[in-house]
Formats: structure tokens, C-alpha cells, sequence
């Protein structure tokens, strides 16, 4: 019976969650609309309309909270480097998060190639002993 | 959840630092043993790596009316354990601390300690829990529960533990420590709930992507679990296989009966 089972899984079949299948796409994409429109609900319903600087960063907020509680405290170091421009500091921004997709992506790519290759060559031939995967079991 | 350049106390900040240095020695020696016992492992290690460096650098705004980001250790602490993300997150924090001004060097370690260390550690508390509890649900749904707890507690504990170091630093002339968490934390906690539950939904979303291309991955790191046909009773499932296939060897047919008994 788990050999059924196991060659059902390895067949790509559609499986659906009772058994621990794969995640269905349309989970997943409900998942991403409802991070984004949880991201996006400040903005619709004007969230930060009542303040004077809208949507300021927390840390910023912070740093005013600390000058309210503690009005003598002087920072006593500064940064090495400052972007000149919050031009400058959103560019560096977008290049954090550049590198850091560009290696998800490269990831996601890589394990896809992979498997794919994989299910490609060996599910035609060792269907009975392959079921148990040998570099899993190794 | 960046205390910025400067601003805790000197002897403080050296306190914050010397408490987050054992974690982050112990998490680059984690990494390096998790690299060398297993070098394919590299390929996740860097995605995880990456997904906090991605999600720390967006600002997301807040119901509150402020902005703040994710941390995006989550997902490390659940597929590597957290010691491992005390070392890539010191790598992201280090990296805004020299070029964007973000945070400072004076004010690493309790970064660190907030987002490197208790972030992780949080989290990865509350994936065991929920995996505990989920274990009888649908695999897919217990482990998107699970990470979905690290990483809301995660993003959430952090800012927590921001707020605590900087009340213990600047405590409130009325309310004392107490008084000035309480204030810390209006900027802080409230603000990332929402965006806690934004990044609980991403990390999900990347596990489950994960565990669509790299199934054999998450499998072997034990994160995704795998049916009792393929995990513990395959090897009685292998057994059963094998009765079926033995009279086809000849090894086992030709020894006597009462060998193979024995």
C-alpha cells in the first residue's frame, strides 16, 4: 500500500492536503493578497491623515521619544557614513532588498532545476526501491 | 526596532554586546558545522539569510500611522534552528549599521540581541508549540501554522525586547522604567502587529514555495514532515516491498529454511 502511495506522489499527481500533499497555488496567492492588503489598509483608510508627518519610521519616533524622556542625552557617537540624500538612503535600501531577492530567486530556481532534473531520469526506472529515497535515507 | 547610532548609554551598550557576543560566536560556529555536515545546505542557508535581508529593508506602513519593517528571522530560526540566525542577522544588521545609518555600531549588540537572538529564539518556541498542537491537522496546514507562529513572534518579540532596552536606558521620570516601556512599546509593539502578521504571511508563503521545489530539502532538515509512508513506516513500508521481491532473489532462496528463521 505505501508503495502506491509513494508512486502516486512521485507521478506529480495532484494531491490535495489530507495526506501532507503539496500546497495548492491558490492558498498561497491568497496568502500574498491578504499580506498586501494588509500592508495597503493604512494607506486606504488614511491611517496616518491625523498626524503631521504620516507614516514616519518607528525608529525615528523613537529617537524624539528618548529627547522627550531624557532631554539632556547627547548621542554620544555618530555613524561612520551617512547617505548624503534620502535619495542616496532609499538607493541602498533597494539594493539591500535587490540582493536579498536575487538570491531567493536564485534558490528557488536552483531547487526547481533540480528537481526537475531529478523526476526527469530516475522515475522511470526505480519505481519499487526508489519510493524510499536513497540520499534521504542515507 | 534600530536603536540608532549613539543612543543607549555607554556602559549599556557595552552590557547589550557583551551579551549578545557568546550567541553570535556560538551561531557563526553553528553555521559553519551546519555548512561542512551538510554542503548542500548552503543553498537554503543563503535564501534564509537573504529573506531577512530583503524583509528588513522594507519600510511597510502601520494602522498606527508610522512605518516600520519586518525582520524576516523567522524563517532561519525554523529551518536551521536560531543559533544560526544570530549570525545572519548580525551580517544584515551590520550591513544598515555601515551604509544606511540604520542602527550603529555603539548599538549592535543590543540589536543584535533584540532581532539576532530573542527574535529567533521567540520564534522558534512558538513553531515547536503550534507543531505540537497541529500535529494532528493536514501537514501543509500544521506547518503553515507553525511558521506562521515563528514568524509573527519573531517580528513581534523583537520590537518587544527594542522597547525594554531602550525603557532600562531613558526610564520615564513619572513612570520609571515601567512607565517609559509602556511608551517604547506604543511605538514599537503596536505598530508591528500588523506587520507581524504581514510577515507571518510572507514566511509562509516562501515555505510553501520551498516545500513545493525543495521538498527533499525541507524533508532532510526535518522541517517538513514527511507522511508515515515515507517517514518512519517507510522503512516497514521497505520491508513489505522487500517480502513482496524476495523469492525473486536468489541469495534468499537458496538458503534453508532454518537460516532464514534464525
Amino acid at each position: 500500500m505505501s508503495t502506491t502511495t509513494g508512486d502516486k506522489a512521485s507521478g506529480a499527481a495532484p494531491q490535495t492536503g489530507a495526506d501532507g500533499g503539496r500546497p495548492r497555488a491558490w492558498a498561497t496567492w491568497a496568502l500574498l493578497a491578504a499580506a498586501a492588503a494588509i500592508a495597503a489598509l493604512p494607506l486606504l483608510i488614511g491611517a496616518g491623515a491625523h498626524l503631521e508627518e504620516p507614516f514616519s519610521g518607528a525608529d525615528a519616533q523613537a529617537e524624539e521619544t528618548v529627547e522627550e524622556i531624557a532631554p539632556s542625552y547627547e548621542p554620544w557617537f555618530s555613524p561612520l557614513y551617512e547617505a548624503p540624500s534620502a535619495e542616496i538612503e532609499s538607493g541602498l535600501f533597494a539594493l539591500q532588498a535587490a540582493v536579498g531577492a536575487g538570491i531567493i530567486g536564485y534558490t528557488l530556481g536552483v531547487l526547481r532545476t533540480r528537481r526537475k532534473l531529478r523526476s526527469g531520469a530516475p522515475a522511470a526506472s526505480p519505481a519499487p526501491d526508489g519510493n524510499g529515497p536513497a540520499p534521504g535515507t542515507s | 526596532m534600530h536603536i540608532a547610532e549613539g543612543f543607549l548609554p555607554p556602559a549599556q551598550a557595552a552590557a547589550w554586546t557583551a551579551a549578545a557576543a557568546p550567541f553570535v560566536i556560538h551561531g557563526v560556529y553553528s553555521l559553519t558545522r551546519a555548512v561542512r555536515a551538510d554542503p548542500e545546505a548552503k543553498l537554503l542557508l543563503g535564501a534564509s539569510g537573504a529573506f531577512c535581508f530583503v524583509l528588513s529593508a522594507l519600510k511597510i506602513p502601520s494602522v498606527t500611522g508610522s512605518s516600520s519593517h519586518p525582520t524576516g528571522v523567522g524563517l532561519g530560526a525554523v529551518l536551521f534552528r536560531p543559533p544560526v540566525m544570530a549570525a545572519l542577522g548580525t551580517v544584515t544588521l551590520l550591513f544598515q549599521a555601515l551604509l544606511l545609518a540604520h542602527g550603529g555600531l555603539t548599538t549592535l549588540g543590543a540589536n543584535v540581541f533584540s532581532m539576532a537572538v530573542v527574535g529567533p529564539w521567540a520564534g522558534y518556541a512558538a513553531y515547536r508549540l503550534v507543531r505540537a498542537l497541529a500535529s494532528r491537522l493536514p501537514e501543509q496546514t500544521s506547518l503553515g501554522a507553525g511558521v506562521f507562529a515563528a514568524a509573527f513572534t519573531a517580528s513581534l518579540s523583537t520590537y518587544t525586547i527594542t522597547s525594554l532596552q531602550l525603557a532600562l536606558a531613558f526610564p520615564d521620570a513619572a513612570g520609571g522604567v515601567a512607565g517609559a516601556f509602556v511608551k517604547f512599546a506604543t511605538i514599537f509593539s503596536i505598530t508591528q502587529i500588523p506587520l507581524s502578521v504581514v510577515e507571518g504571511l510572507v514566511t509562509v508563503v516562501i515555505v510553501r514555495l520551498l516545500s513545493t521545489v525543495g521538498r527533499d530539502q525541507l524533508l532532510r532538515l526535518g522541517v517538513l514532515r514527511g507522511r508515515t509512508a515515507d517517514g518512519d513506516g517507510g522503512t516497514g513500508g521497505a520491508d513489505a516491498s522487500d517480502t513482496a521481491g524476495r523469492p525473486q532473489e536468489p541469495t534468499i532462496d537458496r538458503t534453508p529454511d532454518g537460516e532464514a528463521t534464525a
